[in-house]
């Protein structure tokens, strides 16, 4: 059956029917949807590492740390909070509106698992397209989604440029799109004057350990001084190899590259002799197992293609300077990016760097872990995106704060009718600078 | 001052490079800013009322209620605010990642544009701005061109009390907002939309007769002495219970004769509408012969002044333009209902408006509109304009 224009009016007919009936308001409807979608999880670890394991080549670890453990601690943060969220907030009222009181009323906005359990608990309708690009991952939550949720409210739509299209042609309340499109670059600065193998395997974990570089949130490259180069470059390769072995192409901890597409792109990037030039480490590729091993390069040319476009992949230039502190017109030359990472043990330097250097989210000492935190907002700036969501500003996300006002017939102020007077003109000025005998003096004629 | 692309793309780049040198960022810059805001605002009281007059035929009494006044009040409240508002928030980070600290921290954009529209120039161009500064960005504001005095004001007083490396005006036709709006899809750039919409007044019965005569008092004013109808939180129809709709629309009626009198051009009360195109624009929404028999009251026009009568209709087809597009104008229709919980389903089955108005007591049915319906807000037994001047704090954005 083709998921065409016809079939797109037709679904979103039904959503907001749906919808309309006025389900997906009720708390108690949200936490039975956000318990199901746990019980999915963990009833289905299995199934979604193996589909995983089917489109990256992802590490079973991976898939448990970051993409279940993560959707679980979403889900536990709505469970306990979404009491609260759900209040109507109170806003302050000033005595010349008096009787009145006044809430911004949170409604939902009709319309990834953490951007749906987001949706779902700010009483929203949802249809989910997942990339075709992971094809195993697509048909599980196709599958999955149907058997836990409730269908008459939450959806999968499943397909490519065609069904995006359909899609794309409706209207809709909200769309929360993950992906490509200039979703910016990582950056970061090293500079610890003692590294650590802590901090090398930080930023392992945050290049490799996330689907080998296939992360929005990995850092593209890294820029440390001239001197303490060479010290990063070696510690880096002992972590590397501690993580990987001395094969990593054969490593099991490794993903694969998604697509043939994407391996291509990424082999470009090497095709450039001044590029291919300065790998120090790495470089080693499969095609027929669409493998590249974590690659190293050092001082590769700036305007060359691995620096100019987003890597999304295992190669890590590293770039030197004289002085760190020109790392912030670096950085703020290009656009800005979803992350900056910033390894040191400066104080001055840290406080210089969350001042000058506007990204998305800043991470001091380690790497990607503020997604994590559900606490603090995750989105882009500029070119890396716009909105953000995780914990409450995932329901704030798909919230509208609806401004309540109620007022009584108790007292009318004739200020605001014709005739309009200089006596109300006044009275009205007096009034707004909170001019009590002005009001007064104005009422009476005296002033 | 006519600006060509080029010379609006130097303007902009000269506002990004000051960004760039962070005076913006600091709170005395913040608050020195904001307060010149204030002292403009004080100073040339006279001078924005007569532009507001001169583009709009707009009472002085009702400039200061609807723009200026309020403009006073958000420069002062944003004044006394921007220190707390600008801190960094802490974040409780959970125990499995001790030791960490985490914070939030509010961070300027860069270089915003703002677009004003001409039906409240002065305060649309300069509410936002207040915003915008105490944010720590450099600002464009774009004024609109249907308001040339206003416009014009703004562009020479503006220089007068603001840092001129981080504020510009750029006046000019369509053209440039056109431009200058392709551009912000093309670069992803946020935009906050505030649109309008058809905004509903529901009118349940009131029992008590003096509720019932300040209701429509209230509607009556906010109608008609808002701009004469040219605001997007004007009250666009009234939703009324048939067995009732008489007794509504002759204290209407009534209300508009003791506000606007009998002589409206000469009792200089009513704005006029703001230019031919939509005089016309608005006489062609009463020339459709059915939405013409549905006239009660008023439906004269004087073009040589842009002059349309308050003028009140019952039951125009709902398939007329005047019920599918945003009046903006002195025109209300009057929809009657069986039952006045039948409301709720009309304003559903239309698009979002920007604000709902339900004039009732009944508190169940107060319930069932906040919960069944959307809107950017929602207001009960009263209009939305004393807000500008008194409530900064209620969100006002759909």
């Amino acid at each position: 059956m083709v998921f065409d224009g016809e079939a797109a009016a037709s679904l979103v007919k039904e959503m907001r029917l749906s919808f309309n009936s006025g389900k997906t308001r009720s708390y108690e409807w949200r936490i039975s949807q956000v318990n199901a979608f746990l019980k999915m999880v963990v009833e289905q670890e299995d199934q979604i590492i193996e589909a995983l394991r089917s489109d990256l080549a992802k590490p079973p670890l991976e898939t448990v740390v970051y993409e279940i453990g993560m959707f679980k601690n979403s889900c536990e943060v709505i469970l306990k909070e979404l009491k609260q969220w759900m209040t109507p907030e109170k806003a302050k009222t000033s005595i010349t509106t008096f009787p009145s009181s006044a809430e911004i009323v949170p409604e939902p906005l009709v319309l990834s698992l953490d951007p749906v359990v987001g949706a779902i608990a700010a009483g929203n309708a949802v249809v989910l397209k997942p990339s075709e690009i992971s094809p195993a991952s697509s048909a599980l939550l196709a599958k999955l989604l149907a058997e836990y949720m409730d269908n008459s409210c939450v959806r999968v739509v499943e397909g490519a440029v065609d069904e995006t299209t359909a899609l794309l042609q409706q209207k809709w309340d909200k769309i929360l799109y993950t992906g490509n499109g200039k979703v910016g670059r990582i950056v970061m600065a090293a500079a610890a004057k003692h590294l650590t193998p802590v901090t090398a395997r930080r930023i392992i974990s945050g290049k490799w350990g996330c689907n080998n570089g296939q992360a929005c949130i990995s850092p593209d490259y890294v820029i440390t001084t001239k001197d303490f180069a060479p010290k990063l470059v070696d510690a880096l390769k002992v972590e590397l190899e501690n993580c990987f072995g001395k094969n990593p192409l054969e490593s099991v901890d490794l993903s694969r590259i998604v697509s043939s597409n994407h391996f291509a792109r990424l082999t470009k990037f090497l095709d450039d002799d001044k590029v291919s030039g300065k790998i120090v480490y790495g470089g080693e590729k499969d095609e027929s197992k669409l493998r590249i091993a974590p690659t190293l390069l050092l001082d590769v040319p700036r305007d060359s293609l691995i620096m100019t476009e987003e890597i999304f992949g295992p190669l890590l230039p590293i770039i030197t300077v004289n002085k760190l502190e020109e790392s912030f017109d670096f950085i703020n030359e290009g656009t800005k990016p979803l992350a900056a990472y910033l390894f040191t043990n400066d104080n001055k330097f840290k406080e210089e760097f969350v001042k000058n250097v506007s990204a998305g989210g800043l991470l001091i000492n380690d790497t990607v872990l503020h997604l994590v935190v559900h606490s603090l907002p995750f989105g882009g700036v500029g070119e890396s995106g716009m909105g953000a969501y995780h914990g409450k500003f995932s329901f704030d996300a798909f919230t509208h704060r609806k401004a309540v006002l109620y007022r009584g017939f108790t007292g009318d102020a004739s200020l605001r009718y014709p005739p309009y007077t200089d006596t109300k003109q006044k009275t009205m000025k007096a009034l707004v600078a909170g001019d009590v005998t002005g009001v007064v003096r104005a009422l009476f004629g005296w002033s | 001052m006519n600006n060509t692309g080029v010379e609006i793309e130097e303007t902009v780049k000269e506002l990004r490079q000051y960004f760039k040198t962070e005076k913006t960022r600091s709170v005395t810059w913040r608050k020195n800013q904001l307060q010149a805001i204030l002292n403009l605002v004080h100073e040339n009281e006279d001078a924005m009322s007569k532009a507001l007059y001169q583009d709009l035929g707009k009472h002085p009494v009702e400039a200061y209620r609807d723009e200026l006044g309020g403009l006073e009040k958000s420069a002062q409240t944003t004044l006394n605010c921007v220190e707390k508002w600008m801190a960094p928030t802490k974040s409780h980070i959970p125990l499995v990642f001790f030791p960490a600290k985490g914070e939030v921290l509010p961070e300027p954009l860069g270089v915003v544009l703002i677009f004003s529209s001409w039906n409240f120039p002065i305060m649309l161009a300069l509410d936002p701005l207040i915003g915008a500064i105490s944010a720590g960005n450099v600002v464009v504001i774009k004024p609109s061109d249907q308001a040339p005095a206003c416009s014009s004001f703004l562009a020479n007083t503006l220089p007068q009390y603001l840092d001129t490396n981080a504020v510009k005006v750029i006046e000019g036709s369509p053209r440039v907002a056109s431009i200058v709006m392709t551009s912000a899809a093309r670069n992803l750039t946020p935009v906050t939309l505030e649109l309008g919409g058809k905004c509903p007044a529901i009118f349940d019965h009131l029992s008590n007769p003096s509720d019932f005569k300040m209701a429509v008092k209230r509607i009556v004013g906010a109608k008609w002495g808002t701009c004469s109808g040219q605001a997007c939180i004007g009250i666009d129809y009234l939703l009324v219970e048939e067995k009732f709709s008489s007794e509504v629309i002759e204290l209407l009626k009534k209300f508009i004769r003791k506000f606007y009198g009998e002589n409206m051009i000469e009792s200089r009360v009513l704005s006029r509408i703001v230019n031919k195109q939509h005089f016309e624009r608005l006489c062609n929404l009463l020339k459709d012969p059915l939405v013409a028999a549905s006239i009660v009251h008023g439906g004269s026009v004087d073009e040589t002044n842009l002059f349309i009568e308050p003028t009140i209709l019952l039951d125009p087809p709902l398939d007329a333009e005047i019920m599918t597009e945003e009046i903006f104008g002195p025109l209300l229709p009057v929809i009657t209902v069986n039952k006045i919980q039948e409301s709720i389903g009309f304003i559903k089955s239309r698009p979002k408006p920007l604000t709902i108005y339900a004039f009732t007591k009944d508190d169940t049915f107060k319930r069932k509109i906040v919960a069944e319906t959307s809107s950017g807000s929602v207001v009960f037994n009263d209009t939305l304009v004393q807000v500008m001047l008194l409530l900064p704090h209620l969100i006002f954005m759909l």
